[in-house]
């Protein structure tokens, strides 16, 4: 299937139909949802009735002059339907990619939920909530639901557009599996929780097809001041007919201003740069959330990610790797490093746990320790027990065992030994460091500690930095105690933890920040997650956790990768910037409008207004059609911009408006001079005027 | 412009800054309650005044209640000013024998002088009684000027509580501030007037010999009649109030209203030391002063800004005495530049000065004719009435809405950094875009529609005594003037008719409580709301870049909705005078 993150801005269908939408979108009723467009539209066709009488010879104007203004302003209001059905049209791109991987399958219903033998072939359509159906190898997974018994690895791409497969099993959290997956191997009995239309692919589709798209109270707040400012020059424009009466009247010289070029300026004027992309950006907004993998539940949430104060991030998984590793080895008084390595390795070669993994590979690393075998040394392997809390291997009338101090220690009494003071002070001593201590043992003798740690992604620590210059703290979330926690933030650098989190804890904690005024995002994937979630403003559910989880949230993550909370946070603040950088724009865009109308207007009553055509553009009416199509044509070039969104960089406020406020406020007054003169130029050359 | 005039401006300018501070954190005590020293001889008169209103002052009230507190006290005000100007005929101190005010111009007064407007559509001395002067206009020179910082206080009260519905009391706020902030510094200023000459008296009008007889020998004019009256009372408190209504219809370019160029610095400083100082007790209130200071900042930007052009204009060669030939350069025997309507005595440079600070004040208040300035000099005036009355301001008035400015500011700019924008601490969201907007949209609409009745209506048209571009500038600011509630007069407009009259005195009366409903509802919307703790992400509101772009924003706006009519107004009349 094509994925969105490879297709080009413009790609060829979308765009096709993004412009056989445009004209669909001419319908008043559309029109109506945005005023500022909606008052281009009237404009549109009150010039065109103007153009009309024109040819008909019934109005004392240039009719051709009349036509082009007309065509302008039809073309803006077609830019601006172009822009909005373009962000539309990659969403729909998205959902029928998705709605063509959910074929209608037929599903194994289970007579009784116990019996997994006796089944009906049954429609997937015709299933309900807690029916309960079989899947096995080969087959698609029928509708949302619940895993209630097996293990199955199941492929997830038609959803996530990850090609490896995932692991699902009853019980635990990786027990929701979603219908139009495929298992790959085994089987699994599922129970339905979802009925048809309802379930997450569906929602998924509807979503992305931003068919109920609502706006959000950013976005509505922006669209007041919008309409204010377009009151206002609604007001002015219409007012200076009169004003003109007036002039020409006392004055006794020239025409008054004629409806065309009143029509003209008031196009030119209202903000309809940000008017026309407005819509297009919220719905852009939404599909770099897509293109990140992640599924926001509404427009809203993508709002609240950009005003985040405060990421409550899970430590494992987020910050560190998975697993700890080992780094070092610390031998007891009198034994050596080489000795203390190479049992450590020995107790450690049949553990295919990934930190007795590291431990191998450390002493390898360190020591030169070849990986031996253990079958050839014949050796045996005395696995991890909950009784023991210890493993290890017997080998020639050794017992090396490795585990946690206090086991150890009970072990090596046991067998009438103990376990030494400096011993002791190294286990302390690593524990306070954050890190995980082992003590390796031979029967009776003490042989040193081996220090496991948890390794913290790369360039993590720089990436909290960034976050505290956007004013976000970080809030590290771990089951570890206190001590270990401590150690780990530190290392980092996050402003925060919360060591042997409960869900209460989280939730509590969650609360407080809420009550300061803060807004709070998270991550989570287990059910018992979903509180906090659900108390939480932006709250990420990993697609590979619990439906609990994800009903609670209001993103999903596909890839299941909570490090992209930060990336979340990122495309929310993109997303208001870019609505502001273009109001910006477009209100700074008008001084230079001014100058090209005013004096075209008023040529005939008020030749000295001249001075005031700076720009020197060639005559009044190429002034004003040059201003007219600038306006127009702006439309066009900013479509890249609102639908990639404004660059973000993560630098403290004060920087960011600043340079926000050189690009799009100081070049929004100078650019359009330069491009209303080269449209003039053009024009004239042409001989169009 | 010579040495003189730069030392003056950085005079006034330094003695202005110079008051922010003491002047504004002594109205935040009063304002907060806290004790004073002027408390102690004065809380029994303050107490006497709650026991008349029959209000308790610690009752506070949400901001419909306030709204409708302060619509009820200016109605009731507007109906009073009115009644005394039609019985005045009847009623006591009335040595001139003034008649009762006619109709039209006495409902035009009413609400001129109740919306803190001072629009003037009559000549006090020839039309108003000294009673009428003292009680109805005086009056309302007071509480008008109260009213409009109780609003501000209210706001500000809005912004710096959380989580509570409640302002404050009207009623207290409007006692409070005319007992301890305008009565004490207006008898300052009045004594202080009244030693330069300024008169305070009740004796009747004095005929007095003239100098030089004048007229043919058959009528020989040898005799004047000289207007009296309890001026300098008035005029201290129509300077401190930015009201502006003269007590004589020349305003304070009378001798008797403004005598000496000493009496003329008092009072253009007048014009400005509360709205400057407000913006201190702002931050006062709010518990950080950078705030306040950022916003005196941008109003002294732009003031500054403003001025020295206008002073440029007026100190600038006249092109057709140029061609003529004529001398122009400033000497110790003539002043150089423009001095058409002028005073001798206070000169170019102080009749510019006061032009642009009673412009940008709401006062309106003047020592010279704005009619007869260069196009130039004149557009500033009206364009900074037409900037909505924020550079500095009325009293209160200028910095609510001078605030709600920054709310708009801060939204945009919020955008820009990425978040929910927050002013203060304070999300600012639908709600408040939708009254700010509306608070800046109404006086923008009220001038240009006013003006497009006036310039279409035969009434309106005869308003005018000059044609051309130099008439539709009058009439351009004279309901720039109205609708900004600034009430100072371009001249060489005749207003009594209906349209100046009833369609000035409907724009004086929407634009005044139009802007403070939606102001208060701002300050009832932000004091429900949570107070957000600032962050790096937080856009900082007391830094220069914030104050520029409040700076711009105030302009740019200004500049969009106007630009037009000014091109047609005072701008041709520059390029035609200029092109000959």
């Amino acid at each position: 299937m094509p994925h969105p993150k490879t297709r080009p801005l413009f790609y060829g269908p979308i765009t096709r139909r993004a412009i056989r939408d445009s004209f669909v979108k001419l319908n008043p009723r559309h029109m109506l949802r945005n005023p500022v467009m909606f008052i281009v539209e009237v404009g549109s066709l009150l010039t065109t009735v103007l153009a009309v009488l024109a040819y008909a010879g019934r109005l004392n104007e240039p009719p051709g002059f009349i036509l082009a203004v007309s065509i302008w302003l039809w073309l803006t209001v077609l830019f601006a339907n172009f822009a909005e059905a373009m962000a539309e049209g990659r969403g729909k791109a998205q959902a029928d990619s998705l709605r063509r991987g959910r074929q209608d399958v037929s599903a194994k219903k289970l007579l009784d939920p116990k019996d997994k033998l006796k089944f009906d072939v049954v429609p997937a359509s015709s299933l309900r909530k807690n029916d309960v159906v079989v899947v096995q190898s080969g087959a698609l997974i029928p509708g949302d639901g619940d895993v209630i018994e097996g293990v199955a690895s199941v492929d997830e791409s038609a959803i996530t557009g990850e090609s490896a497969p995932v692991i699902r099993e009853s019980g635990g959290d990786r027990s929701a599996v979603t219908g139009g997956t495929k298992v790959l191997s085994d089987w699994i009995v599922v129970r339905i929780t979802a009925n048809p239309g309802e379930s997450f692919l569906d929602r998924m589709i509807g979503l992305i097809e931003a068919a109920k798209r609502q706006k959000t109270p950013n976005e509505i707040a922006l669209e007041i001041l919008l309409a204010g400012l377009t009151i206002i020059f609604l007001v002015t424009t219409v007012t200076l007919s009169p004003f003109s009466y007036y002039a020409v009247a006392s004055s006794k010289l020239g025409t008054p201003v004629t409806v065309t070029v009143l029509v003209a300026l008031l196009v030119c004027l209202i903000p309809t740069t940000i008017g026309g992309l407005l819509s297009a950006i919220g719905i852009a907004g939404m599909d770099r959330m897509i293109q990140k993998n992640v599924i926001a539940m509404s427009g809203r949430a993508v709002e609240a990610a950009g005003d985040v104060d405060v990421l409550l991030l899970d430590k494992t998984g987020t910050i560190t790797l998975g697993n700890r590793q080992a780094v070092a080895f610390l031998p007891a008084e009198g034994v050596s490093d080489a000795e203390l390595a190479d049992a450590a390795q020995l107790a450690s070669l049949a553990d295919e746990t990934p930190e007795g993994r590291s431990i191998v590979v450390l002493a390898k690393e360190k020591y030169g320790l070849r990986e031996r075998d253990i079958k050839q040394l014949g050796a045996t392997f005395v696995p991890f027990s909950a009784q023991t809390r210890m493993s290890g291997v017997n080998l020639d009338g050794r017992q090396l065992r490795k585990g946690a101090d206090d086991a150890v220690a009970a072990w090596l009494k046991g067998n009438g030994g103990e376990l030494s003071a400096a011993v002791k002070r190294t286990v302390d001593e690593i524990a306070r460091q954050g890190g995980t201590p082992l003590v390796v043992a031979d029967r009776t003798r003490v042989l040193g500690t081996i220090h496991l740690k948890d390794i913290i992604k790369g360039g993590i620590k720089e990436r909290f930095g960034e976050l505290r210059q956007m004013g976000i703290r970080t809030v590290m979330i771990t089951g570890d105690n206190p001590l270990t926690a401590a150690a780990i933030a530190a290392e980092a650098g996050v402003d925060d933890f919360l060591a042997q989190a409960t869900p209460e804890a989280k939730l509590e904690l969650i609360r407080k920040h809420q009550a300061g005024g803060r807004l709070v995002a998270m991550t989570g994937d287990g059910t018992n997650d979903a509180p906090a979630l659900a108390q939480a403003d932006v709250a990420v559910a990993m697609n590979s956790g619990t439906q609990a989880a994800k009903e609670a949230g209001n993103m999903v993550d596909l890839d299941s990768n909570p490090t992209k909370l930060l990336e979340i946070v990122e495309t929310g603040k993109q997303m208001l910037i870019t609505r502001g950088a273009l109001t910006t724009f477009s209100i700074a865009n008008d001084v230079a409008k001014y100058f090209a109308i005013i004096p075209a207007a008023f040529a005939t009553t008020y030749p000295v207004l001249k001075a005031l055509n700076i720009m020197g553009l060639a005559t009044p009416q190429s002034a004003i059609l040059s201003a007219v199509i600038f306006n127009a044509l702006i439309i066009v070039f900013l479509v890249p911009l609102a639908l990639r969104g404004v660059r973000y960089r993560p630098i403290g406020a004060a920087r960011l408006l600043r340079n926000n406020l050189l690009v799009y406020g100081i070049g929004g007054i100078i650019i359009p001079f330069i491009g209303i003169k080269l449209i003039d130029i053009i024009l004239v050359g042409l001989h169009l005027v | 412009m010579t040495t003189n005039a730069w030392l003056q401006l950085a005079l006034y300018l330094v003695v202005l800054i110079g008051l922010a501070k003491p002047l504004g954190s002594y109205m935040a005590r009063v304002y907060e309650g806290e004790p004073h020293f002027l408390a102690r001889w004065l809380a029994p008169v303050e107490r006497l005044c709650y026991r008349w209103m029959g209000v308790k002052p610690q009752e506070e009230m949400d901001w419909k209640r306030y709204s409708a507190a302060v619509l009820l006290f200016s109605v009731v005000g507007f109906f009073f000013t009115y009644l005394l100007q039609r019985l005045q005929a009847v009623l006591p101190l009335n040595p001139a024998g003034m008649p009762g005010v006619e109709q039209k111009v006495a409902f035009n007064t009413a609400v001129s002088f109740v919306t803190n407007t001072n629009w003037q559509a009559y000549g006090g001395e020839a039309t108003m009684s000294y009673l009428t002067q003292m009680a109805a206009l005086t009056v309302q020179n007071f509480v008008s000027a109260a009213t409009g910082m109780a609003v501000l206080i209210a706001l500000i009260r809005g912004i710096s509580r959380h989580e509570s519905d409640q302002l404050g009391s009207f009623w207290a706020d409007l006692v409070r501030g005319t007992l301890y902030i305008l009565v004490p510094l207006s008898l300052i200023l009045a004594l202080a007037l009244v030693s330069q000459g300024v008169v305070q008296t009740f004796a009747a009008y004095k005929t007095v010999p003239l100098v030089e007889s004048l007229g043919p020998d058959t009528a020989r004019v040898t005799t004047q009649v000289l207007p009296m009256g309890p001026a300098a009372s008035q005029i201290a408190m129509k300077q401190l109030g930015t009201n502006g209504g003269g007590f004589f219809n020349v305003n304070s370019a009378h001798p008797f209203e403004n005598a000496t160029p000493f009496s003329n610095f008092l009072e253009v400083l007048a014009i400005l030391m509360i709205s400057a100082a407000l913006c201190y007790t702002f931050g006062k209130m709010i518990r950080d002063t950078r705030q306040g200071w950022a916003i005196l900042a941008a109003m002294t930007i732009v003031f500054v800004g403003l001025l020295i052009p206008c002073v440029l204009a007026e100190n600038a060669h006249h092109p057709a005495y140029a061609a003529l030939g004529i001398d122009q350069a400033p000497s110790p025997l003539q002043a150089g530049g423009n001095m058409e309507g002028k005073e001798v005595r206070f000169g170019i440079t102080n009749s510019a000065e006061w032009a642009v600070a009673t412009t940008s004040a709401s006062n309106g208040s003047v020592n010279s004719m704005h009619d007869s300035f260069m196009p130039l000099g004149g557009v500033i005036p009206l364009w900074l009435m037409q900037l909505g009355e924020i550079i500095y301001g009325g009293v209160g008035s200028g910095l609510y809405g001078m605030l709600l400015f920054a709310i708009v500011t801060v939204f945009i700019a919020g955008l820009m950094v990425g978040r929910t924008p927050e002013y203060l601490g304070k999300k600012i969201e639908a709600y408040e875009m939708k009254m700010a907007s509306l608070a800046i949209l109404i006086p923008n609409l009220l001038v240009l529609f006013c003006t497009a009745i006036a310039v279409s209506t035969e009434a309106g048209r005869s308003g005018p005594l000059n044609t051309g571009a130099h008439g539709f500038s009058e009439v351009l600011y004279a309901f720039s003037s109205m609708s900004n509630n600034n009430g100072s007069a371009f001249a060489g407009l005749t207003a009594t008719n209906w349209v100046y009259a009833l369609i000035g005195g409907f724009a004086m009366w929407v634009s005044r409580f139009w802007i403070i409903i939606p102001t208060l509802a701002v300050a009832g919307s932000l004091g429900k709301k949570k107070l957000v703790p600032a962050s790096a992400g937080t856009l900082e509101t007391h830094t220069p870049l914030f104050v520029l772009l409040l700076v711009g924003t105030v302009l740019l706006v200004g500049a969009l909705t106007h630009l037009p009519g000014l091109a047609l107004g005072p701008i041709v009349e520059h390029l035609q005078l200029f092109a000959r």
